[in-house]
């Protein structure tokens, strides 16, 4: 019953139309060669003024902002100039990150929780971009952010009550592992739906404005949800208002199996977007600790001086799964990890640092056992609280709580019922 | 998985290679029903096209369209954005072209930024053009809980779709009427939401978390032919016979009610509804009536559920045959949470305690 089709055979001598269905370069066994991808060279980048018109960023939103070269030292008007203290806490926060991210993985194959997401490979993008903020801009996350909680301070055995879903969880064991939520570190509720924050963070930022506040937002989303309408009107909102906010997209190249062609990577990059809604972009090297670092300042300094949002886009690489639930050996080569040509971000800020003569070997292997006996210490303090479905939760009646600010009288009589059927199924108390 | 194993599904089962019982019959989870429906209206009708997030090479997060892209080809079978709106926006022009287009939503609980062109343009599509134009699609999403997924993973919004004029919904409860139910959605001529248990897909869950789960191998309804076969929309199953009471179920909960059932000794007659629109209203009045007495259990919230639907038309029915006040057992009114998740759910305790009220009266 396809619509006409005659005519369409007939086609008036017109040319047959043809899907175009994208496809990634490298599937399960295929050898991995990134060499067409344009690497810049670091330091090669202009960096315009912060107050400048957002079309002179333009160029930046196709090209790569680098710093650190292969020589391990900084380059070119993007340098930071962070001092060394400075980038040892970075390194530490990223040492943090992968030493917390590793044992929540086993932690989730130990059958602790339900679920876990690791960031490895993306450490930067969240670490350094938060180390740019102040530490009371408001950041609207997606779920790969651990990086930020970690960066300002958010102890990690709060972080290991949530992922254990506990009796200190203190989200109260309603949310999915890692959907963090903290107030007091300027962090918003995580979401599992995409990309719904990025608007959210426009608002933050409006109503910022609104109030003579000083304060800026920040979001977070993949390559893969700004396909997702929210993204967009979020660039429509943030262009129309000036707002205050930058909007980073993590361009990791996969959403679970779904390369970055999927969401558009085959036409332009990410940061381009931002040249036709008129607000500044910068595409930066993800795995650059210092360019990252630099790019956020720029857009930071540019939003707190009424200059409006900028749109970055960090080029980065997921060298993990999505998450504990996905095997990424199904759809993509295990090469494409090891041939990423812009490294990994912990390995390039230690090589920096110990080429400034601040750092070395034995120091990073210290760094790394203190940090693995850290993120043991917590864990073991957080399963005090209780691991997933082993008894120690929050109580029933809590289930009832915050849906609406006061209970109404179906949720009562609700919460009646759900302690009735539970004493009626453990009348000796609930099992551990 | 492996890119091999994922690679040997719609192709393997085709021949019916794969799904041999012991006892020789081609028995199928609900995972490879969905996939041979798929794959044999993929084959028998060039104007079906699946597509989805994750739908293309990887074969979905479910493994449900496993080697379908690369027995039906690229342009039949394809991966999209993440963008619900997207996915069912163009399901809609494709429909318009003449397509039959088969979307999947990852999860239902990611349908809603879709919902716009759900309800505002396929529902409404016939109406508004006097049948010039149709919406002839099939939404897949798998829904429900009990995977410890949490709010973004768990829900049921079935109601949300029965309320919309011009939808129809479908809720399978098991692998023979998943495949058979599937192809007749996607033939079907009008916008078809096709909600799939998901804690299911690979055994019939009957509420007792604590004891191991069975497969499908050694459920009747597994036993899967091979080949195209429909079963029609509208018509109800009846799961057991019994007149002691009437239970009107779908989806996750049929098994659980069944289990209740069996456990308790009750002589109940079990309804599997499959679809909520159309509904078979004439099972539930015969049964009702012959009984006297009914419950009906879903997963989903209470308020303004679909149980609430089922209920008034039960009381304006059969309200001269009733002996008790018709009973819900549903889902809390709360989002679905993640440590409490079998407190939540709709259980073996709440289902019993309904049915002793029920027939104390």
């Amino acid at each position: 019953m396809a619509d006409r089709p005659d005519q369409a055979q007939q086609g008036q001598n017109r040319p047959t139309l043809q899907l175009h269905v994208p496809e990634p370069s490298y599937r399960p066994g295929d050898t991995v060669d990134f060499g067409h991808l344009t690497i810049t060279e670091a330091g090669a980048q202009p960096r315009p003024d912060e107050g400048c018109d957002a079309a002179e960023t333009n160029p930046l939103t196709t090209d790569l902002i680098r710093v650190l070269g292969d020589d391990h030292l900084p380059h070119g008007p993007w340098d930071p100039k962070l001092d060394a203290g400075t980038l040892r806490e970075m390194l530490h926060h990223m040492a943090v990150v992968r030493a917390f991210d590793e044992r929540m993985f086993r932690g989730q194959r130990q059958g602790k929780t339900s679920f876990y997401m690791k960031c490895t490979g993306e450490e930067a993008t969240s670490i350094s971009a938060a180390m740019a903020l102040a530490s009371d801009d408001m950041v609207f996350p997606s779920y790969r952010q651990q990086g930020i909680l970690i960066a300002r301070g958010y102890p990690l055995t709060e972080m290991i009550n949530q992922i254990y879903s506990n009796s200190a969880d203190k989200l109260k064991g309603r949310q999915l592992p890692i959907m963090y939520s903290s107030r007091d570190k300027s962090f918003f509720s995580i979401s599992g739906n995409l990309a719904t924050q990025t608007p959210q963070a426009v608002g933050w930022a409006m109503a910022s404005a609104i109030k003579g506040d000083s304060r800026i937002a920040a979001t977070w989303v993949g390559e893969g949800s700004t396909a997702e309408g929210d993204f967009h009107a979020a660039c429509t909102f943030a262009a129309v208002y000036n707002a205050p906010v930058i909007l980073n997209v993590v361009n990791n190249q996969w959403a679970i199996s779904s390369f970055s062609g999927f969401a558009g990577a085959e036409r332009t990059s990410f940061a381009a977007r931002a040249v036709g809604y008129g607000i500044a972009g910068l595409r930066v090297d993800g795995n650059d600790p210092l360019a990252v670092y630099a790019a956020e300042r720029w857009a930071a300094n540019r939003a707190r001086a009424n200059g409006g949002p900028t749109l970055i886009e960090h080029f980065t690489y997921r060298a993990e799964g999505h998450s504990t639930s996905d095997d990424p050996s199904g759809y993509r080569s295990a090469q494409e990890r090891e041939e990423w040509p812009l490294g990994d971000p912990v390995m390039r800020l230690k090589n920096h640092l110990i080429a400034l003569g601040e750092w070395d070997e034995e120091r990073q292997t210290a760094l790394d056992e203190n940090c693995a006996t850290e993120v043991k210490k917590a864990t073991k303090e957080a399963e005090k609280n209780g691991i997933l479905g082993h008894g120690l939760h929050h109580p029933f009646r809590t289930m009832f709580e915050d849906v609406f600010e006061e209970l109404p009288w179906h949720l009562k009589e609700q919460s009646t019922q759900a302690i009735h059927e539970r004493e009626t199924k453990f009348p000796e108390g609930l099992p551990e | 998985m492996n890119a091999q194993t994922q690679k040997a599904g719609a192709a393997e089962k085709a021949a019916g290679k794969k799904g041999m019982g012991a006892d020789g019959e081609r028995r199928l989870n609900m995972i490879d029903a969905i996939n041979d429906a798929l794959d044999i209206m993929l084959e028998r009708d060039s104007n079906v096209v699946v597509m989805g997030e994750d739908v293309g090479y990887f074969g979905g997060v479910f493994r449900c369209t496993a080697g379908l892209q690369e027995k039906h080809g690229k342009t039949r079978v394809f991966d999209t954005p993440i963008s619900e709106c997207g996915i069912i926006g163009v399901a809609v022009g494709m429909g318009a072209y003449g397509l039959r287009p088969v979307p999947e939503i990852q999860f239902a609980d990611y349908i809603y930024p879709g919902l716009d062109q759900l309800i505002s343009e396929a529902a409404r599509l016939r109406y508004r053009s006097a049948a010039e134009y149709i919406a002839p699609m099939t939404v897949r999403s798998p829904f429900g809980g009990g995977i410890f997924g949490g709010q973004t993973h768990s829900q049921s919004p079935e109601a949300i779709f029965s309320h919309v004029s011009g939808l129809k919904t479908v809720i399978p409860s098991n692998p023979y009427d998943a495949k058979g139910l599937l192809i007749a959605s996607i033939e079907d001529n009008d916008p078809v939401i096709f909600f799939e248990p998901k804690r299911i897909y690979n055994g019939p869950f009957n509420g007792y978390y604590d004891k191991p789960v069975e497969p499908w191998k050694k459920h009747a309804q597994s036993i899967v032919p091979e080949g195209y076969y429909r079963v029609e929309l509208g018509k109800a199953r009846k799961v057991t016979e019994g007149d002691e009471l009437t239970v009107l179920a779908y989806g996750t909960m049929v098994h659980v009610a069944e289990a209740v059932c069996a456990a308790k000794g009750v002589n109940a007659e079990i309804l599997d509804l499959r679809t909520i629109v159309p509904l078979d209203i004439e099972a539930i009045e015969a049964s009702v009536k012959k009984t006297g007495r009914c419950l009906i259990v879903h997963e989903a919230t209470r308020t303004s559920g679909f149980g609430a639907e089922l209920s008034a038309l039960v009381t304006e029915r059969c309200f001269y045959h009733l002996e008790a006040a018709v009973e819900r057992v549903t889902g809390f009114d709360t989002p679905y949470p993640h440590s409490l998740e079998w407190a939540y759910f709709p259980g073996p305790v709440r289902i019993g305690e309904a049915i002793d009220k029920i027939l104390s009266e």
